[in-house]
């Protein structure tokens, strides 16, 4: 599976990338898009919505499951990819081009709890 | 330990996803499930359904036995080879198991039972053979494997790859099958409303057939696109749509039922008895949102029903689903599906959604 070094991770199979204006780019993995199969339907969440580390905040439903996506860190949200509910198929061709949400954390150093990409690997093999 | 069909080396060479499925270790896509289904709508695929249970029955009285076990009749089976599809019932008219059964001789009957309910489809029968009386002998064929080719093209893609085969299976008719050689069975059946066959092959010639039609161009197809072809033609999954707890009234199979006689079959007390509260139809979901599953409940003027398969259909590009529905519901009414915390739009329409590639509904 791809994993790029440079990403955080959760063990929910999100991955997150901390931009240089602080605020955080958000999707789910390679992995996660692999187990769920072909994507037919995204529901990114609304910008302004404040949410918990943690947090459900979307949806990815495949042909056979849905699952939630999960808020990494607490934060506003501060745009969802609207682009994935026309073209959902995005996320298995390229799933770390094919972002979910931008968030604004509300502490920054929140970030350093995720996983990195050696944690998620064992997490994600479990 | 999951039980594992002969192909089984051969789908994780190709980097199957494997699942389990009824105690079988099967594959559920080989990449793409989306592309898997095209390929079977346009062109021709290959899946491996070596986990059903072929069981042989012969014997004097077999044809007696299986007007008692079977809810159709099996005279209607008057040209060698001919099939049909039907339910075997409990006593409280629930559905043991579905499964279609091929006639060969007099008194020489298969039956081919699902994966996960074959040992108790085989203790019932013992069961029922005993009640009856008769002395029909059972012989599951464990020593087969199964093989479905199925799309436009894929009879063709056959006969390319085996010639050979060709003279015993170019005159079927659907639901007809013919020996092709040595313990070799063609049939004109499937599960995915395209034309095709299932080629049922002694163990051992499994990899030569798969491999030879891979070769001629068939696409392998894992059980995610069998699902979603099945579910676009209509056809019910046991298990889901129905099983033991279900009478066939209430899902959508009245028309398996032969009950034009006064021929006595067991569970036919409990189902002349029975009022179905229920119509089984189909449901295409209008609003975005999400996609139709098992267990969602469906809000109708007549009160709630309930989906029993849902899923999205490549085909058509929108989410379907086969629902258990208030006696009266009719076709062209809308209704409201709970798709997780949402209450979607869904048109309700008589299935199957889609028949030899063509989309069925409007």
């Amino acid at each position: 599976m791809k994993l790029p070094q440079d990403l955080k991770y959760t063990a929910s199979h999100e991955w997150a990338r901390l931009e240089t204006d602080g605020t955080v780019t958000v999707g789910i993995t390679d992995h996660a898009q692999e187990q769920l199969g072909d994507i037919v339907f995204v529901e990114a969440p609304k910008a302004g919505r404040r949410v918990a580390a943690g947090e459900a905040v979307g949806v990815v439903e495949s042909v056979k499951a849905a699952s939630d996506i999960y808020a990494p860190v607490a934060g506003e949200i501060l745009a969802g990819n609207d682009d994935l509910a026309n073209a959902p198929e995005g996320v298995n061709a390229d799933a770390f081009a094919a972002w979910m949400f931008k968030i604004k954390p509300d502490d920054p150093a929140d970030l350093s709890k995720l996983l990195d990409a050696a944690g998620y690997e064992k997490a994600a093999a479990q | 330990m999951a039980l594992s069909t002969p192909l089984n080396a051969i789908h994780r060479a190709a980097g199957a996803r494997m699942v389990d499925f009824g105690g079988w270790d099967m594959p559920v896509n080989y990449g793409s499930q989306i592309e898997e289904h095209h390929a079977v709508r346009r062109d021709a695929g290959i899946f491996d359904v070596s986990h059903m249970r072929a069981v042989d029955l012969e014997g004097r009285g077999t044809r007696e036995f299986l007007r008692f076990a079977l809810a159709n009749d099996v005279d209607k089976l008057q040209v060698p080879g001919k099939a049909l599809y039907s339910c075997l019932l409990n006593e409280s008219g629930g559905v043991v198991d579905d499964l279609i059964a091929y006639r060969f001789g007099d008194e020489r009957f298969r039956l081919v039972v699902n994966a996960g309910t074959a040992d108790k489809d085989i203790a019932w029968l013992h069961k029922l053979n005993a009640m009856a009386g008769h002395a029909v002998t059972f012989r599951p064929r464990e020593d087969l494997a199964m093989i479905a080719v199925q799309g436009p093209k894929a009879r063709e893609r056959f006969w390319d790859a085996f010639p050979e085969f060709k003279s015993a299976s170019e005159a079927l008719v659907p639901f007809q099958g013919a020996f092709a050689g040595d313990d070799i069975l063609v049939a004109r059946t499937g599960y995915t409303g395209e034309d095709g066959f299932e080629v049922a092959v002694p163990a051992g010639d499994a990899a030569t057939v798969w491999n030879g039609l891979v070769a001629a161009g068939c696409r392998p197809c894992g059980l995610g696109a069998r699902d979603t072809l099945r579910l676009e033609a209509g056809m019910n999954l046991y298990g889901q749509d129905m099983d033991e707890n279900t009478s066939p009234l209430d899902a959508g199979l009245a028309w398996t039922l032969d009950r034009k006689g006064p021929r006595v079959f067991f569970g036919r007390k409990a189902l002349d008895a029975y009022q179905p509260p229920w119509d089984f139809l189909g449901l295409v979901l209008e609003d975005k949102g999400g996609v139709l599953r098992a267990h969602q409940a469906v809000a109708t003027p007549a009160g709630e029903g309930v989906v029993t398969s849902g899923t999205f259909s490549p085909t058509l590009g929108v989410s379907i689903a086969l629902a258990r529905l208030p006696k009266g519901t009719a076709p062209g009414e809308r209704v409201e599906a709970l798709v997780r915390d949402k209450r979607l739009a869904a048109r309700v329409v008589k299935p199957p959604f889609v028949r030899n590639g063509r989309s069925l509904i409007s």
